[in-house]
């Protein structure tokens, strides 16, 4: 049992959400009955029932290996917004007031002419600076270190707009007229970011969009998974290869790491 | 000079009675009665009529608050199930239409939300009812998408589910 | 020490009810401005996700920070005893206030959310500088209208000293926290320093004193009281001290950056490429804002009220340039996430950033100091705030 929720949570092979909860559900019982508790709360948290809050035991985290990364690749993108059901940029009639959770950047070294391209977003801090400047709590961690934005308590104040180092943030500025995704409430007024789709991690699907398209495409650049379980496989890969946090200088302790950088 | 300042607030006011009173329906019997719909889905809602009268406020801003910040995302308030259930047959929506199920009480008791500034009116599922949606390119490109890639039908209808 | 009657200004000529009408109509129009943004959302200013913070934030910044300031000469006559600034303490006290109130009406009705302010005043995150400020804007509210109290009433004079010395210490930590808005922000190249929090108490006390010289002019030229030569001398010196230590410290401050080899190309941009942002640098906050002004407060042109007057123009539109370039120009640069890197995105990585203000930000920002001054207007017609002579005769008994 618990063998097989591993394995479809590794693979993200589409399963039913109804036999996904049923097999988390049963995996959790089973673990918790023969193990030790502090490892049956990882596990909890992998395919977490919908009752269960989500377990700082858990820290989702994501690794970017900008050598897969490919020139004028945009799937990671366009799955992003899709998923989140933000206007993409191109689309937009406002393009410098247009939200974008997640956008491709392209570097160049101006002496080697080196260049590196990979997706930069929310880089999901254990000591965000936009949670220490939100006036009323509204920008937030959530317990296993996905960085939110409580929409009913944000002011718009843009404040975290400014204190994020990442550019992560965008504000709604207009009216959406109900073009919002039922799993994805976003508004006038409010700030929001890439939320690891964290509507997905709690449906258990373990994976987000951007890391489902990037794997579709065949780049396999992005992988998403706990850093907090040492046998997952992005904690494996970070193991193996080296990687930076951007602005590493700050000492945030970013959930996305990049390889190649 | 007080005089002037006097007049020009009274003929204001009056001017803002006469607007205002040109809005309003025929007085017959007041206000016009909220229409209420059975849900489209459903047997009968999570809580009695009257408890849900009553109370679908503060059980909505407890969930509300759980799901948030702390991940809980059980069903049984939360707001996606309600619009699950109430969305109306001819609008799709809760709040479509004066006569939907949330707007329909909402103005009659004057009671102003600001939940559809941020939440979808409409059920999951009801992308392509929405004509916004339905030729929106995000949905054109999740269908080329998984039209040239190996995901599965399964996954297909996950998305359009 | 000789005592001095305070009046409340006439206020029915057809000259106070024009004022009062001018400043209406433009409080008016910022209601209006407020109101078509808030409909419309930030998607009809000239704000956007990269210069998040715009023209209504310069004014309202602006307004606070001269709030602070034009309690200084209050401060003097009651923590400094110095008794010929007495008779010009209430005034500074409403000023004051009413500059805080357009200040922070500026700052809340360009909320994304405007609608809930309750909710900032009812969740509180106490990292937050933002949060500090909103105690320290409300704590500014109460202590200073404690103050203005003990100076209006005589059954309280006794505790009028406590009172100012406790406001002047709160408007002390009010501006720190003013200037800490920007400085405790790590992100930007420009902020990120505790010289923000200093030099904010610096500007506050040149902006808010030369709004203070400039009111106190006109409401004496248009009620026909005297106002002698000794208050006015006394008080363009004074200003002439604090523009001078203004711009030390902005010269300070970017001297420090020019430095450190990593601000080099952040303040090439201010200092010479900036285009907009590089001429409301030299020629609003440095050439109008504090060289003019200085020559004119330091030679014999300021032997003319007229000159006085101008200089005090002078420094306000130097100060709402220099918040511009604070706050707009550490915004039009780019973030340093990859330093040595040229970065490119969709997101507009990597270039500057321009900005235009629109229509309705202007007018919402003129709104803010509309309604300050309205407040003024009203305040000196309905209160004892001002003394019914302040002519040399009248200042140099107070002296004795």
């Amino acid at each position: 049992m618990n063998t097989m929720k591993q394995k479809s949570s590794e693979n993200a092979q589409p399963a039913s959400a109804e036999r996904r909860r049923f097999m988390s559900v049963a995996g959790a019982t089973a673990a918790g009955l023969a193990i030790a508790p502090g490892v049956m709360l990882v596990e909890v948290a992998h395919g977490r029932p919908e009752d269960q809050p989500a377990s700082s035991a858990v820290r989702w985290g994501m690794l970017v290996d900008s050598t897969k990364c490919a020139t004028g690749c945009n799937e990671c993108v366009s799955a992003c917004s899709t998923e989140n059901g933000w206007t993409p940029v191109a689309e937009s009639k406002h393009p410098k007031q247009a939200p974008q959770w997640i956008r491709k950047l392209e570097l160049q070294d101006p002496l080697t002419h080196h260049e590196t391209n990979l997706p930069m977003m929310c880089q999901h801090c254990a000591e965000p600076p936009c949670v220490d400047v939100c006036p009323t709590g509204a920008s937030f961690k959530r317990a296993d270190g996905i960085v939110l934005v409580n929409r009913h308590t944000c002011i718009g104040c843009r404040y975290c707009m400014m204190a994020c180092p990442y550019k992560a943030r965008s504000l709604v500025h207009e009216n959406l007229h109900d073009t919002q995704k039922p799993d994805v409430p976003r508004g006038i007024g409010c700030v929001e970011s890439c939320t690891f789709c964290v509507q997905k991690v709690d449906r258990g699907d373990g994976t987000t969009a951007c890391v489902e398209a990037c794997t579709a495409a065949g780049h396999n650049a992005l992988v998403f998974g706990d850093l907090n379980d040492p046998e997952s496989e992005i904690s494996k890969k970070l193991r193996e290869i080296p990687t930076k946090e951007v602005r590493a200088d700050l000492n945030l302790n970013l959930g996305v790491r990049y390889h190649g950088i | 000079m007080k005089r002037l300042v006097a007049l020009g607030a009274v003929i204001l006011t009056a001017a803002a009675l006469a607007w205002a009173g040109a809005d309003a329906p025929a007085r017959t019997g007041g206000a016009p009665k909220p229409v209420i719909v059975k849900a489209v889905k459903g047997e009968r809602c999570v809580e009695s009529n009257e408890f849900m009268r009553r109370n679908h406020m503060k059980v909505l801003n407890h969930q509300r608050d759980e799901t948030v910040i702390e991940g809980i995302r059980t069903k049984k308030f939360s707001l996606k199930q309600c619009i699950e259930c109430h969305a109306s047959e001819k609008t799709g929506s809760v709040a479509a239409s004066k006569d939907d199920f949330c707007v329909s009480c909402h103005s009659y008791a004057a009671v102003k939300i600001d939940c559809f500034d941020c939440h979808s009116t409409k059920p999951q599922g009801s992308m392509a009812m929405h004509p916004l949606n339905a030729e929106s390119a995000h949905y054109a490109h999740k269908l080329a998408a998984t039209a040239g890639s190996k995901i599965s039908a399964e996954e297909m209808a996950k998305v359009a589910r | 020490m000789a005592s001095i009657t305070f009046r409340e200004v006439e206020g029915s000529s057809l000259k106070y009810w024009l004022l009062f009408g001018g400043l209406a109509l433009f409080v008016l129009f910022g209601a209006l401005s407020w109101n078509y943004m808030h409909h419309h959302g930030h998607v009809v200013t000239g704000m956007d996700n990269q210069v998040v913070w715009g023209l209504p934030h310069v004014f309202a910044v602006f307004l606070i920070v001269a709030a602070s300031g034009a309690l200084n000469v209050a401060s003097i006559a009651s923590v400094f005893n110095k008794p010929m600034y007495k008779p010009l303490a209430p005034l500074s006290a409403i000023l004051a206030l009413a500059l805080m109130l357009g200040g922070l009406l500026v700052l809340v009705l360009d909320l994304g959310r405007s609608d809930r302010l309750i909710v900032a005043m009812t969740h509180f995150n106490f990292k937050s500088m933002f949060t500090w400020n909103v105690f320290l804007y409300s704590g500014f509210f109460g202590l200073v209208g404690v103050y203005l109290w003990t100076m209006l009433d005589r059954s309280v004079k006794s505790y009028s000293k406590a009172a100012g010395t406790a406001a002047f210490i709160w408007r002390l930590v009010l501006t720190t926290g003013t200037g800490s808005l920007f400085g405790f922000l790590i992100a930007r190249t420009l902020y990120g320093t505790s010289m923000l929090a200093p030099m904010f108490i610096i500007l506050s006390f040149a902006y808010g004193l030369a709004v203070y010289l400039m009111v106190l002019t006109a409401a004496y030229a248009w009620s026909g009281r005297p106002l002698g030569d000794a208050v006015m001398t006394r008080l363009k010196n004074l200003l002439a001290v604090f523009v001078a230590a203004a711009l030390y410290f902005v010269v300070v401050y970017h001297m420090t950056n020019l430095y450190f080899t990593k601000d080099h190309a952040v303040e090439a941009f201010i200092l010479r490429d900036g285009g907009t942002i590089t001429s409301l640098f030299w020629i609003g906050q440095i050439l109008i804002g504090c060289v003019a002004p200085l020559v004119i407060l330091l030679t014999g042109l300021s032997k003319s009220r007229s000159w006085i007057m101008l200089a005090c123009l002078m420094i306000v539109l130097g100060g709402i340039a220099q918040m511009y370039v604070t706050i707009i120009g550490a915004q039009a640069w780019p973030l340093d996430m990859f330093p040595g890197l040229k970065e490119s995105s969709s997101f507009f990585d990597g270039q500057i950033h321009h900005y235009v203000p629109s229509t309705p930000e202007i007018f919402l920002g003129l709104g803010g100091v509309a309604i300050a001054l309205l407040v003024t207007t009203f305040a000196v017609k309905v209160l004892r705030l001002l003394p019914e002579s302040l002519d040399d005769a009248t200042v140099a008994k107070l002296e004795h």
